[in-house]
């Protein structure tokens, strides 16, 4: 059970927009960007107020990989394995990534919830490659030293904030 | 209106909406896994491909007929293309076609037989879904899955409901509840009309022909069965005769075969449910409401009714469904040792239906905490059970079924038609001259085609709304325009299933528009057939009302709370 502050925030997401089975995304996309996922409560509420089922908000929400329905970490690290970056070596930075982390194909967030590590299909920064992205910032020609000493800087920072 | 060619051959279309149904009139059988006539279109399985002169492939089934088309249906590449398709499908597919239940029956298995697939090209790669047995009344297995869509488009367009959908994308995608819930934990009410049209496995009825089994080889216990009246016009086809006709008798002689001690006839419970239903409907037309009167014989529709319409479950008679009225009154009956013989007694319910298999687990139909009704076997379950055992329907003698509960009313045996409660209930309220008033009703509007029936019927000089509903959106619909004021009634029928208990989810798939013609022509011949027409005229079922139940009508005919 989530707490109230989740319904009285989504209810002011849900005023923004008409209550019609079109706002679904729209206002997904915010709840998503205000808890960096989508808790399932949150989907099934929405889908009752804009006169949906919440089979058919989970039909829609499940088929873009952008929708997450687990919590995410502070830090979301999506490493680019589009064509470009594959063949300039994104796999060794990802991988580098998951061993520091303790991460692995199956489980995507640390226990600490400090860092998630996901890949996308192309960050459409190919001239960058391999790049990788941590939240809205766009890390260029990575390497797993580069990602290694990453990771520790943003433990500091987290520590610090 | 125009003509088409198809396979070098004239063809005249009138209204049909797509070329798939021009070329299936012509004579021609072209495949399809997705397509339905009551269902939207939805052109996934691409099996209807046919070719026109340009050489354009294209889905028949979502392409209007053009005057001077000229089509082909057969040609090379597109015997290729659809052998392909199902070498694909094949691929992804759980392929243990020996031990599974619709082998035989599976239009994949069929389709794979007739388009001469002998081998499949492309590596296995099927996923391990885990097999969803939490509903009482179907099993979803998602690994025999063929993402036609079927089920969904079933679920949501006919039945409103849209307790599964599709969820993910691409190779991940499965059809499925929201969250991955199991189905017990949806807004599923049973209907079971997705595994109607499962063309694969991959729902099918949950099953309870073993411990039936178990106990009519045991000779300490005493098992009854009562067979609902859409079953006798739904079983004679699986043994190579005449659709619809009414093969109640050699059911009858089948079950004694299989063990059964007493067989009798869930028509005398629909009398019984008329009787009282009839009787809460004169008490409220009499004080003025609460209107409308809901039947309660449907438990997908109760299900739908307390999921989606809480406010209007107060309207929903409190009489129980036909086979809880005789499960009720079987169980008082059998509690005189003279009767048991000492012996445990198992009651099992013969359905069109797999909604009554969550049906008799309800807690407001229990009395002292124990079931009416033991088991439910749904017509398809019989057929199994009379295969399994090598009966040869064909050739059995039809018997009667056993007294006291084997009469019933020709207003009880039209139940399993859409509008049948509503006619047998307002049949108790004819007045004058029996023949034309019964003749008078039939006429009102009561029968017919389409899925919502509105007529009006008189009785005493007054008019009595009424309503009849088949088909969960439409009475969603029905529901919303009452709820508006838009539209009054007094009573109203619903029935979750298209047409009735004829179409249920437990009765054998792949009935066509003359199967479904001809199931409800057998009940409404059979009720022509039948001296006594008026539930109210039933005489096992009045004498047991001063003898078995007197004083107890409450406690034994009605739920008390829903």
């Amino acid at each position: 059970m989530l707490d109230s502050s989740f319904y009285a925030k989504t209810d002011e997401i849900l005023s923004k927009y008409p209550a019609q089975e079109r706002s679904l995304i729209p206002i997904i996309h915010e709840i998503q960007e205000t808890w960096n996922y989508i808790p399932v409560e949150l989907l099934s509420y929405v889908a009752d107020k804009i006169g949906i089922t919440e089979t058919k908000a989970y039909s829609v929400a499940s088929f873009y990989e952008r929708f997450s329905f687990e919590a995410k970490g502070k830090y979301i690290i999506r490493v680019c394995d589009g064509t470009a970056c594959h063949v300039r070596q994104s796999v060794p930075v990802l991988e580098r990534l998951r061993s520091d982390l303790g991460l692995s194909e199956k489980k995507h967030t640390t226990d600490d919830m400090l860092f998630t590590v996901e890949t996308v299909s192309c960050l459409g920064a190919c001239g960058l490659a391999p790049a990788m992205m941590v939240n809205d910032t766009v890390h260029p020609a990575m390497t797993p030293d580069k990602a290694t000493a990453l990771i520790k800087e943003l433990k500091e920072e987290a520590a610090n904030s | 209106m125009g003509i088409m060619k198809i396979d070098g051959y004239p063809v005249e279309f009138t209204d049909e909406p797509n070329i798939l149904s021009v070329i299936r009139k012509a004579g021609i059988d072209l495949p399809t896994l997705c397509y339905h006539s009551e269902l939207s279109i939805y052109g996934a399985c691409r099996l209807c491909n046919v070719e026109d002169d340009r050489g354009r492939v294209f889905a028949s089934c979502s392409e209007r007929p053009r005057d001077g088309m000229n089509i082909k249906t057969n040609t090379p590449r597109l015997v290729h293309y659809r052998r392909m398709i199902i070498e694909l499908l094949l691929a992804s597919h759980d392929r243990d076609c020996t031990s599974c239940v619709k082998s035989g029956d599976c239009d994949l298995q069929k389709l794979a037989h007739r388009l001469g697939v002998a081998s499949v090209s492309y590596p296995a790669h099927k996923g391990e879904h885990p097999i969803d047995f939490s509903s009482p009344s179907i099993i979803r297995n998602p690994n025999k899955c063929i993402l036609c869509g079927d089920c969904v488009r079933v679920c949501e367009g006919l039945q409103g409901v849209n307790a599964i959908d599709f969820t993910r994308r691409g190779t991940y995608a499965t059809v499925a509840p929201a969250f991955d819930k199991a189905l017990a934990k949806t807004d599923c009410v049973n209907c079971g009309q997705c595994r109607v049209v499962c063309p694969t496995g991959a729902i099918s009825i949950n099953t309870n022909i073993r411990p039936v089994w178990e106990a009519l080889s045991d000779p300490n216990v005493k098992v009854f069965a009562q067979v609902a009246p859409a079953v006798r016009v739904a079983v004679s086809q699986a043994f190579g005769g005449e659709r619809g006709e009414n093969v109640m008798g050699k059911i009858v002689a089948a079950l004694h075969r299989l063990g059964f001690d007493e067989v009798y006839d869930t028509t005398f419970g629909a009398d019984m449910t008329i009787l009282e239903e009839s009787k809460e409907f004169l008490e409220i037309f009499e004080k003025g409401g609460p209107f409308p009167l809901l039947t309660s014989c449907c438990p997908a529709w109760v299900s739908f009714c307390e999921k989606r319409w809480p406010e209007f479950v107060p309207n929903i008679s409190t009489s129980y469904s036909p086979i809880q009225m005789l499960g009720s009154v079987a169980r008082e009956y059998f509690a005189d040792p003279a009767k048991n013989e000492g012996k445990k007694i198992l009651s099992v319910g013969i359905m069109p239906c797999t909604a009554k298999k969550a049906e008799i687990l309800r807690e407001n139909l229990k009395r002292d905490g124990k079931q009416n009704v033991d088991y439910v076997l749904t017509t398809e379950e019989l057929i199994t059970m009379i295969k399994r055992a090598g009966i040869q329907f064909d050739r059995l003698e039809s018997e009667a079924a056993d007294m006291p509960f084997g009469m019933g009313s020709g207003g009880g045996v039209i139940f399993g038609n859409s509008g049948g409660v509503m006619e047998a209930a307002l049949r108790t309220l004819c007045e004058g001259p029996e023949r034309s008033a019964i003749e008078e009703l039939r006429h009102s509007g009561v029968r017919g085609p389409g899925p919502l029936r509105e007529f009006i019927f008189h009785y005493k000089g007054n008019e009595i709304k009424a309503a009849v509903v088949s088909g969960l959106a439409e009475a969603d619909r029905l529901l919303r325009a009452i709820k508006s004021g838009e539209k009054f009634f007094h009573f109203v029928e619903v029935m979750a299933c298209r047409r009735g208990c004829i179409m249920g989810g437990g009765q054998p798939t792949h009935a066509g528009v003359r199967t479904k013609e001809a199931r409800k022509r057998g009940l409404y011949d059979s009720d022509v057939n039948t001296q006594i027409k008026k539930s109210n005229e039933n005489p096992t079922a009045l004498s047991i009302y001063q003898t078995l139940i007197k004083g107890r009508e409450h406690e034994l005919l009605h739920s008390h709370s829903h």
